[in-house]
């Protein structure tokens, strides 16, 4: 009994020294995010001025409003290519390459970015010599931030797929459907779960990638990492740890309504099993 | 339908794979081109240049002779983050994994989601966070001077303390994560009839726990570790000069030396060094199921 209440100590205690682990560096950012002056290890006092600071800083500024567009835009890209590669690889069996094309796609799961920025910014500089097109900026950056998303999308959507009962999509081409319809009105909606997961998967990729943007991005072209980047080597900014507040807040929230729609969403299920 | 995944593949993944290759094997270019041409035209006639002096310049330096460059200087040190990376989130990672998978169900799902948290904030802000965490004027240098401990700070970032914290500290959750998915599913029963037949809990710990999950374990290296060998941030933010990691190398050869084929070369053995060994692992992972099923 003694010895089974020491073991019991011991699995809180490691599992509260790795939570701490975990979140002293969030803690601090918030912490210090309210401080008075820019020191970064006494708190000399709470003040909202860093907060100020960083709204008033328009390249933080900028580069968020860019960050969200391109993830925005990469996500939905990343989604809609991952869906049609998810089906390919599911649906059509053993088609003609289907190695090959399973290998590229995902390859970048465990490519280092570097390399993937460097060969897309090879292609790139190619292609901008040969017609003058694309000229390197958001849309490069969407580009590179699309193909690393939808290895990771893809991964989710096909385990989706996997699982689906297929005798609904026969029984709708039983009666009378069309194979598009069958597609749109109930294999599209029936892995809507995973879309979302996907695409919000590949959203935060996107806006948390530094890497890749910093191969692609042209001149005057930055997002909010590599805002963030640059600023961090240079040294302390408490701005940053403000935006880092932010956006931690925001992410929180946004965990929080997905958490509990989900679990509402399963509740109803289990009420009603026949559905 | 297959049509458009396909071309953006070959597009955007297999044609600029190929240009990396096409440039490794080229002399740097006169001028303004970064590169020389393949196919040169000598008198009239076209004549294929293929040099393979890239890869060549990675193993031996003029000055000081074979193996003794920067670059596999690099390629080591990289490899050694990665390892001691990998050793250090198991340490870390296993136990906990352990103790999440037998803590009371009714609590998993929190815990699991308090992992999944900070990995949803901004991978960037909780490494620079760090630095503010480590540096000679920071908030454990502080902590440690306040309790008596130290007289004068310690050097934390910067060098290999800093590298190992941080890239233990994002690697992490790749550990936990497999490892708990298997660790969840061992049956109690097992360890049930261990105890009964004599066994000490510990014993019952290394001869059936442990080899129960090595699946997990393996999982979990792989996930740790080859991010690792090619992470190009942590070194940036919290290393020094010395904690040159192959990412940087790359970098730095792209656009400080603009030295592209030399670039191109590193990378392509890069790709080979991380490819090549997947590639095995996997082929035997299949092997393995196909064996298992039959």
């Amino acid at each position: 009994m003694h010895k089974q209440g020491r073991r019991k100590y011991i699995g809180r205690f490691w599992l509260a020294g790795v939570f701490g682990f975990f979140y002293l560096p969030l803690l601090f950012l918030i912490t210090f995010s309210f401080n008075s002056t820019r020191q970064d290890s006494v708190f000399t006092g709470f003040s909202l001025r860093w907060y100020l600071a960083l709204l008033n800083d328009n390249r933080l500024v900028d580069g968020f409003f860019l960050s969200f567009n391109v993830a925005l835009l990469s996500a939905t890209l990343a989604t809609v290519l991952a869906t049609l590669a998810a089906f390919a690889l599911v649906r059509f069996g053993q088609f003609k390459g289907r190695t090959l094309f399973n290998a590229m796609l995902s390859s970048p799961l465990v490519m280092p970015e570097v390399i993937i920025g460097l060969s897309l910014l090879l292609l790139f500089v190619g292609m901008e010599r040969m017609m003058g097109w694309p000229e390197r900026g958001a849309l490069t950056i969407i580009l590179g931030h699309a193909l690393l998303g939808m290895a990771y999308a893809c991964v989710v959507i096909q385990s989706r797929l996997k699982e689906m009962d297929r005798s609904i999509e026969e029984a709708a081409l039983d009666l009378g459907c069309k194979p598009y319809q069958v597609f749109f009105l109930v294999t599209l909606p029936n892995m809507s779960q995973a879309l979302v997961a996907a695409w919000l998967l590949t959203f935060t990729l996107s806006f948390d990638d530094v890497v890749i943007s910093e191969f692609l991005a042209g001149p005057g072209v930055t997002t909010l990492p590599q805002v963030i980047f640059s600023y961090a080597r240079r040294g302390v900014n408490p701005s940053i740890y403000a935006a880092a507040t932010l956006l931690m807040v925001v992410v929180t929230l946004a965990v929080v309504i997905y958490g509990i729609h989900t679990a509402r969403q399963q509740r109803r299920a289990a009420v009603r099993p026949e559905d | 339908m297959l049509g458009i995944p396909w071309f953006w593949l070959l597009l955007f993944f297999a044609v600029p794979f190929l240009i990396l290759l096409r440039i490794s094997v080229t002399d740097m270019g006169e001028g303004l081109d970064p590169f020389a041409p393949l196919v040169q035209m000598d008198a009239g006639r076209a004549t294929l240049h293929l040099k393979f002096a890239n890869y060549l310049s990675l193993l031996i330096d003029p000055e000081s002779g074979w193996g003794q460059t920067l670059y596999i200087e690099s390629y080591v040190l990289s490899v050694k983050y990665a390892f001691w990376t990998t050793v250090l989130c198991l340490f870390f990672g296993y136990p906990f994994a352990y103790f999440l998978a037998r803590s009371a169900p009714s609590v998993r799902p929190l815990l699991l989601l308090m992992v999944m948290l900070p990995f949803w904030t901004s991978f960037l802000l909780r490494v620079y966070a760090w630095k503010g965490i480590l540096a000679d004027q920071g908030l454990i240098n502080h902590l440690l001077m306040w309790l008596g401990l130290i007289q004068e700070p310690v050097q934390l970032l910067y060098n290999d303390v800093s590298m190992l914290v941080g890239m233990t500290y994002v690697y992490l959750p790749f550990m936990v994560l497999p490892l708990y998915a298997n660790l969840v599913k061992l049956d109690d029963r097992l360890l049930e009839a261990a105890q009964d037949l004599g066994a000490t809990p510990w014993k019952s710990f290394w001869m059936i726990t442990v080899p129960m999950s090595r699946s997990g374990i393996v999982a979990g290296s792989i996930l740790v570790f080859i991010p690792c060998l090619g992470e190009f941030v942590i070194p940036s933010l919290l290393g020094g000069a010395e904690n040159l990691m192959i990412g940087r190398v790359v970098w730095d050869e792209m656009f400080s030396s603009n030295n592209w084929p030399r670039a191109s070369a590193l990378s392509v053995v890069m790709i080979v060094g991380i490819v090549v060994p997947l590639a095995w692992y996997n082929q035997r992972l299949a092997r393995k199921v196909e064996q298992e099923s039959s």
